[in-house]
């Protein structure tokens, strides 16, 4: 159903990046760059907001004519941007938050990977086939 | 219940493997130019010994961070990460929590623990005092790493006063 996945670092530089138009990689890229300004002022409205729901899942992050943008933040201060098609309607918030608990806990079997440096690009296969897995179902 | 002694028997192994293969080179030399060459030589190779438990902890430190706090919510300050430290990580290493968390709120915190399982096999009193603190190495190294995924740059070091409760010293680098 996602168009586009992003892995981010805590210092702001993608881990891994993936879209499945292959052809408007560029297109995508910079959505999920302008996305960050979008986390991060989520990020620390939660900080000061006093509201006891500090939630990992950060929910919609903006919408553009096309395309829909979701973020969601782990504990280390990674971040996951997923890009959905806005035609795709039937997709629940649920379904979503299904979806960034698999990539998380993908990325935690990356993370707990002896042969994986943390900061290096993610390039472990599993990560990737669970990623088309999400991904696979656009046609 | 096995599982918990499955750890402490590799930690055992480990000390005794990186501190075995390190009995000085060249005595030869070493000898020659006095007790303090010789001394070196010996000291650095200990020191090394260290940093390499160390770091093997800082890496499964890193790992753990990442994957223990699944369904927490976002930490809002640093204390909030040294009780995830205390209660979570501890319970899931060895079992059982850490005894006593104490703070100067200015960026030291002391972890209690009055009986280290890692060193709680070894005696409760004063024997073996000198070799105790190549056994908290690697705990150091898992606090550290912890901290570093959780965003908190620190420095850890152990002291013992008396077998097996030991203090970890927990000093948060600010730059």
């Amino acid at each position: 159903m996602a168009v586009c996945v992003a892995v981010i670092a805590k210092e702001n530089y993608p881990l891994y990046i993936r879209s499945v138009p292959m052809e408007n990689e560029l297109k995508f890229h910079y959505m999920v760059h302008t996305s960050l300004d979008v986390v991060d002022e989520k990020v620390s409205a939660m900080g000061k907001a006093l509201v006891d729901q500090r939630e990992l899942y950060l929910g919609l992050l903006y919408p553009t004519e096309d395309y829909k943008v979701y973020g969601y933040v782990t504990n280390s201060k990674v971040k996951f941007v997923m890009v959905v098609d806005s035609s795709n309607t039937a997709l629940r918030d649920n379904e979503i938050r299904s979806m960034f608990r698999k990539l998380h806990n993908s990325y935690t079997d990356v993370m707990c990977n002896p042969f994986y440096n943390p900061g290096d690009r993610i390039q472990s296969r599993a990560f990737d086939s669970m990623v088309t897995s999400m991904m696979i179902q656009v046609c | 219940m096995a599982d918990a002694v499955l750890f402490e028997f590799l930690h055992t192994e480990m000390v005794a493997e990186l501190w075995a293969q390190d009995p000085d080179p060249d005595p030869g030399p070493g000898v020659s130019a006095g007790p303090g060459g010789g001394g070196g030589g010996g000291w650095g190779g200990q020191k090394m010994s260290l940093s390499v438990l160390e770091g093997m902890g800082f890496r499964v430190g890193q790992a753990m961070a990442e994957r223990l706090p699944r369904e927490t919510l976002a930490f809002r300050e640093e204390l909030d990460v040294l009780k995830f430290l205390c209660k979570d990580l501890w319970v899931a290493v060895f079992q059982k929590q850490m005894d006593s968390l104490r703070t100067n709120h200015q960026g030291t915190y002391v972890l209690q623990d009055n009986s280290f399982p890692l060193l709680i096999r070894m005696s409760s009193g004063l024997q073996y005092l000198e070799e105790a603190p190549k056994f908290l190495a690697f705990t150091c190294g898992i606090l550290r790493g912890a901290l570093s995924t959780l965003g908190i740059k620190s420095l850890v070091t152990a002291s013992v006063a008396a077998l097996p409760a030991c203090k970890f010293q927990v000093v948060i680098q600010r730059c």
